[in-house]
């Protein structure tokens, strides 16, 4: 499964993997009882510089390339999803847009941070009114001549309340629709800004997934990300790359659960001898595994098409569109290999149920992305 | 401060099958790994460099593919790595791989030379200690810790096997590490990467010009003359115990006399 991967990504992968089995999982259950956001871990990953991996040097990053970030948020989710999406919401949806749209004052001020770990990124796009639908945006951003002011709340947001740093979207020519939107770099301090109701969720459950509320918040106009009402192009542009992030998640969590299951049935005795010896559980195994290296590929595909400076806005739909229903039908069918032990908390098999999906939801739906696919199908 | 740290790719012992004709480690198939002794040493090294400054040259003797050793070994954020390897050291004993290696260090220089206790390869514990005599510096074998450094001294903590010893010793020295006197830390993303991107510095006897009669198999006094797996020959009979019985009859076999 490894072709398209060179010796420097063996070597990232391998600290990856060493770093999420040792310092990851160990954590993986109580962060998802308690819904605690595993700042520790968080701390860990500065040190082994984890939150830059495709950022310039120049810009305090490692340098290295996009299939390096992918392969981390794989090693990450195969212990814990949680911890996967941190580092996906941080990376695709708030370092990537910077690193693409920004000024170079911008980047001055912002990048270097965010690439070390010392900020925390995120990003909020999703209104309680525009999901799907984000051209019904409804939060305002008015030209005060020195500064933009903005009102309005957003929600789903991952990383909130940790994060330092959030790319918003906001109105600016409210009568021209999404040609209207605009993108801005809101810092967490800033007076009006305050972090609202935390969700409570089925899954990923230590991710902090909570609602923001800007009131009259003064933005200088040097925070308007990328050009003025140009916004959901930078959205849309921001999405089609955390989509691969997402589908990385999802390729994690189902390898996860295979591994967990491949342990488990040759463990577990039945008819006098383990339930690996079965051809259910033989067959059942060989499809999964099947399924989640085909995944696997469509996601490298889409990773090296980005890498490259190729379009990829369709592969990575297909890439999580295919990723995230793999992981549910791993995850689902890893459960029914586990029986009645699979169904209680003793074992990691049903968080990984959970957690999955998420995948088929955030970041644009599973139906989202056929729209994205079959657009470019019937053009 | 300027440090050598010698490090040696070695199978992952704890994976090892024995080829139970020839008496050889079945080496085909088992993952390499840097020998954690030296990996400790590594970590001390990283740690004094954080404390003072300075440069760590870490050198290593073995074939080719010990380079992807040296590739993790930049990832942990070291400056230099040396990769010492010759057709004509091959078959070295610990004399003539000793021999080799400091050869290979006066090509550098040096304030403090760590090595690791011992290769879990082979378990000998003699290189260190016959460099540090080859090179005439002082030396502190079996270092659970480092508890001051400046300049010009080093104290430690020498392990011995019910006490141990904190012995002050003056620079330059060579100290053999143990695996518990640290957590090594993670490689980082950055150095990892960059890792591929730098030099390792490949010394061969040409470069080092030792008479071919202390090196290699030639120069090597030790002959092996036969290895072996050590057969079980004590059987002890199987007991099903709930866990204080269990525990009583381990303390009473490991305390006869109580």
């Amino acid at each position: 499964m490894d072709f398209l991967l060179d010796e420097r990504h063996l070597l990232l992968r391998k600290l990856f993997r060493e770093f999420s089995i040792n310092d990851v999982k160990p954590l993986a259950k109580e962060v998802d009882e308690l819904e605690r956001f595993p700042l520790e871990t968080v701390e860990k990953m500065k040190e082994l510089r984890m939150f830059g991996i495709s950022v310039a040097k120049e810009f305090s990053g490692s340098g290295a390339d996009y299939l390096s970030y992918i392969l981390a948020i794989i090693e990450l989710s195969k212990q814990c999803a949680t911890t996967g999406v941190i580092l996906s919401a941080h990376t695709s949806l708030c370092v990537d847009p910077i690193a693409k749209f920004g000024s170079k004052d911008q980047k001055e001020r912002y990048l270097h941070k965010l690439a070390t770990g010392e900020y925390l990124g995120a990003f909020a796009l999703t209104e309680p009114d525009a999901g799907t639908d984000a051209s019904s945006q409804k939060t305002t951003a008015i030209d005060k001549g020195d500064f933009y002011e903005i009102t309005g709340s957003k929600i789903f947001i991952t990383n909130a309340g940790y994060a330092d740093v959030y790319i918003i979207f906001a109105l600016t020519e409210p009568s021209l629709g999404t040609k209207g939107i605009s993108a801005f770099i809101i810092e967490k301090d800033m007076p009006g800004f305050t972090i609202g109701k935390k969700e409570l969720k089925m899954g990923i459950k230590g991710s902090a997934t909570c609602e923001l509320h800007f009131e009259k918040v003064k933005v200088s106009k040097e925070n308007l990300l990328g050009k003025l009402n140009k916004g959901f192009g930078v959205a849309l542009t921001t999405l089609d790359g955390g989509r691969i992030g997402i589908a990385a998640q999802a390729i994690g969590i189902a390898l996860g659960a295979i591994d967990e299951t491949v342990k488990y049935v040759k463990e577990r005795k039945q008819f006098g001898r383990s339930i690996s010896k079965f051809q259910n559980t033989q067959f059942v195994l060989a499809d999964l595994r099947t399924k989640t290296e085909a995944a696997y590929l469509l996601v490298l595909r889409a990773a090296i098409l980005k890498q490259e400076g190729k379009p990829f806005s369709k592969e990575s739909a297909m890439a999580k569109l295919n990723a995230a229903e793999v992981a549910m039908e791993v995850t689902t069918k890893c459960l029914q290999l586990f029986g009645g032990y699979g169904y209680t908390r003793e074992y990691p098999i049903e968080r990984m149920m959970r957690d999955a999906k998420i995948t088929e939801i955030y970041e644009g739906t599973s139906e989202v992305q056929k729209m994205v696919i079959s657009s470019y199908m019937l053009k | 401060m300027n440090i050598i740290v010698l490090a040696k790719q070695v199978p992952n012992t704890t994976e090892i099958k024995i080829n139970k004709e020839t008496g050889t480690l079945i080496r085909d198939g088992v993952e390499s790994i840097i020998n954690p002794d030296d990996l400790a040493g590594i970590e001390e090294a990283l740690k004094i460099k954080d404390k003072l400054g300075g440069s760590i040259t870490v050198i290593t003797m073995g074939p080719k593919k010990a380079e992807s050793m040296l590739r993790e070994i930049y990832g942990m954020g070291v400056d230099r790595c040396v990769l010492v390897s010759d057709r004509v050291f091959a078959g070295s004993d610990t004399l003539a791989t000793s021999t080799i290696l400091a050869e290979a260090i006066k090509q550098f220089e040096f304030d403090l030379i760590i090595a690791g206790r011992q290769a879990i390869d082979g378990d000998t514990a003699q290189v260190g200690p016959q460099i540090a005599e080859l090179l005439e510096v002082s030396q502190v074998t079996y270092i659970e810790e480092i508890n001051h450094i400046t300049e010009n001294t080093i104290t430690v903590t020498k392990q011995n096997e019910e006490y141990s010893y904190i012995i002050e010793c003056k620079l330059p020295c060579l100290i053999t590490t143990l695996t518990d006197a640290n957590k090594p830390r993670y490689q980082n993303v950055t150095d990892l990467w960059a890792s591929f991107d730098k030099d390792i510095i490949s010394l061969s006897n040409i470069d080092l010009n030792i008479p071919l009669s202390i090196i290699g198999l030639k120069g090597s006094p030790t002959r092996v003359k036969k290895t072996f797996t050590k057969p079980i020959t004590k059987k002890t009979p199987k007991q099903e115990l709930n866990a204080q019985d269990a525990a009583k009859v381990i303390i009473d076999a490991l305390n006869p006399h109580m």
